[in-house]
């Protein structure tokens, strides 16, 4: 059944100015994902997961100003790191690294036009098992528009990560990146995403993890306050393989973060995790969707909130475990720290299970700072500003941890600390 | 060093008078002990004199040296030299004893325009006295207070307490939950910091804690009130008769 048709009259007007490129393996995929968008729509506020997040921002043709003002130096500017830049979502060379390292090739989408490519056994592939049974337009919509990305392929443990850096300078950009990232058995990749990117920015991550391999993710979404994001992590396990990603949310008028993982193989770990925190306009949208389909594996979903001055977080987790699933270890919290009354903290954990022998947690709450916690602070000297910043730092804690790395950590933590520092009240 | 005139307090929520003129001076380099049955006003007096949140102060001061103590935030107060140990420390999951007890010390510092502590002179000061109390590494590493038994948490605030070398310590009860040795260990720290220039002032139900913390005056508090003061022989009548014949006595 086709879409609605004041839907299907806002989705032509999004993607009137938008072109489709052309020939070369991705096409095919390119075609079917315009098809799949003009089935489903883009998002209404009736859809079931878009109630407590307005996709209008989003949707609408044409991306609305915003202006890149900030102080703060780049998060992992000062790390060893392999440098990929894109400036309003357009590649730039001049201040990239070479795309080549040890174990790990590299191409860009907008360069690849051969009719064979590996990456079109991932390509919208990834994107469109995860459109059951949820619809995800707006990924099918990057599958479909998406100008440029990256083409990753690993076959063994890379020397250093890759940093994607997404830098925004023009008023009304509005970028589609796609990447697709292919991880042979037994290799092992560290992405590192930063940056504004553009004034509206949807952004599409597939990942094929295969047996053995190890995926690590820390993105910071910081900086630029006016900006709005729409990002799609769609990732498969492999038997025996490990997913791990985590993201930093600080400022941004809009940010909707949907990671959709699918465990196929035998004892797999997918470990999803966010810290944000939010002041005034300020609206912030994870929603997870982790499947079960393979036996003993393990999935923990952390995400932890600051709010304060009017800010809105928002959550929307779901552990499908699918019949034959079994032993399966699931894990999903979620929780705010409301700063003050004008905050706004909206959760729907999910949990659908049909296999017997599993184990499946879960938990949500909102709070305020714990006042005991805060005297005894104070009464040992500690000021009640560097008291609150400590006790919120502290709640975080549990998100920031998912992060392996040590140097990671700290960069995280120095962010938040300087985002407290200056939102204090 | 402490001077308490008149004090009278009542609890903010509702309107009842807990303090009812309580008038204490405690000299540095001295001891001394409240005692009192239950609800006599003995915690509330050391909530007030730190600075806890739901006490409204009607009437009185207090001073600590000569800076007015009411005045002040609770972070001040410490600042000035003010120390309570909690009869119940709390918990602070996520906060790490040690980041916990340097930034303490370090805001102390500069709150008293003085230098920070370095970190690798904070790990050295820190070290030695956490030995002192038995206070193992992995105490300190671990986040305040969370998992520790009843007797780690006191000892933790003797921790604090020595970290901090405060001008007046104020002990909560301290003796609560805890049994006959970790009860003389935290008495050991304390002795450990007793000086010329400090003072102290023990609050407890039961004499036994000043068998191993020698106090120089004994105060008896009823309803809201110093109501008797004595030396070290007045903890032992209370332990031996009880609080019903000093309260009858001065009726």
């Amino acid at each position: 059944m086709a879409a609605p048709a004041t839907e299907m009259d806002l989705t032509e007007a999004r993607i009137s100015d938008l072109t489709l490129p052309k020939g070369g393996w991705s096409e095919a995929a390119r075609t079917d994902a315009l098809a799949r968008l003009r089935q489903t729509g883009l998002p209404q506020r009736r859809d079931e997961y878009w109630k407590f997040t307005r996709p209008d921002m989003l949707t609408q043709a044409g991306a609305q100003a915003a202006v890149f003002e900030h102080s703060e130096a780049p998060i992992f500017g000062a790390m060893d790191v392999l440098r990929i830049v894109f400036d309003d979502g357009v590649f730039n060379p001049d201040v990239s690294d070479a795309l080549a390292m040890e174990h790990v090739s590299i191409e860009r989408l907008a360069d690849t036009d051969a009719d064979i490519h590996w990456a079109k056994g991932v390509y919208g592939v990834l994107e469109t098992a995860g459109q059951t049974p949820v619809a995800r337009p707006l990924a099918a919509l990057n599958t479909a528009f998406a100008s440029d990305g990256v083409l990753i392929h690993v076959t063994g443990k890379a020397p250093k990560p890759i940093s994607l850096v997404y830098n925004h300078g023009k008023e009304t950009s509005d970028a589609i990146l796609h990447h697709v990232i292919k991880i042979e058995a037994g290799a092992e990749l560290t992405i590192l995403e930063n940056g504004p990117a553009a004034a509206r920015f949807n952004k599409v991550m597939e990942v094929d993890v295969a047996d053995g391999a190890f995926f690590h993710h820390v993105r910071a979404q910081g900086r630029d306050h006016e900006r709005l994001a729409a990002t799609h992590i769609f990732a498969r396990l492999g038997t025996e393989s490990t997913f791990k990603s985590f993201t930093l949310t600080v400022n941004g008028r809009m940010t909707r973060n949907d990671c959709v993982i699918e465990l196929t193989g035998d004892d797999a770990i997918a470990h999803v995790a966010g810290a944000c925190v939010g002041d005034g306009d300020f609206h912030h949208d994870d929603t997870v969707f982790v499947t079960h389909d393979a036996e003993r594996c393990e999935s923990r979903q952390v995400f932890k909130k600051v709010l304060r001055n009017g800010a809105v977080g928002v959550f929307q987790g779901k552990i499908l475990v699918k019949a034959g699933a079994q032993k399966t270890d699931g894990y999903q919290i979620s929780q705010s720290l409301l700063l003050d009354e004008d905050a706004q903290f909206l959760a729907k954990p999910e949990l659908e299970i049909y296999a017997d022998d599993v184990v499946c947690s879960h938990g949500s709450t909102s709070g305020a700072i714990d006042d005991e916690a805060l005297f005894y602070l104070r009464s040992r000297g500690v000021p009640e500003s560097i008291a609150t910043d400590l006790l919120t730092l502290a709640f975080l804690a549990e998100a920031v941890e998912e992060i392996e790395d040590e140097a990671l950590r700290e960069v995280v933590v120095d962010r938040l600390e300087g985002w407290l520092e200056r939102h204090r009240s | 060093m402490l001077t308490i005139k008149n004090l009278h307090v009542k609890l903010e929520e509702e309107d009842k008078q807990i303090l009812k003129g309580v008038d204490l001076t405690v000299e540095a380099g001295k001891v001394h002990a409240i005692m009192g049955p239950n609800g006599s006003g003995k915690s509330t007096l050391s909530y007030v004199l730190s600075g806890r949140e739901g006490y409204e102060v009607t009437d009185g001061t207090a001073h600590l040296g000569d800076v007015d103590l009411l005045d002040m935030e609770p972070e001040e107060r410490a600042a000035a030299g003010l120390f309570l140990a909690f009869q119940y420390p709390v918990e602070i999951p996520g906060v790490g004893n040690m980041t916990f007890l340097r930034t303490a010390v370090n805001a102390q510092r500069k709150a008293r325009g003085e230098e920070e502590m370095s970190a690798a002179e904070f790990l050295k000061v820190v070290r030695a006295r956490a030995k002192e109390l038995q206070i193992d590494a992995d105490m300190l590493k671990r986040p305040v207070n969370v998992g520790f038994s009843g007797g780690e948490k006191k000892r933790n605030e003797i921790l604090q307490m020595a970290m901090l070398e405060p001008k007046m310590c104020i002990l909560d009860e301290t003796d609560s939950g805890l049994d006959v040795d970790a009860m003389k260990l935290v008495a050991t720290g304390v002795n450990a910091l007793r000086d010329a220039g400090r003072g102290f002032l023990v609050i407890t139900h039961y004499q036994r804690l000043l068998d191993h913390i020698k106090p120089d005056v004994v105060h008896i508090m009823a309803d809201g009130r110093i109501v008797k003061t004595g030396g070290p022989e007045l903890a032992l009548e209370v332990e031996n008769n009880g609080y019903a014949d000093i309260l009858a006595e001065v009726a």
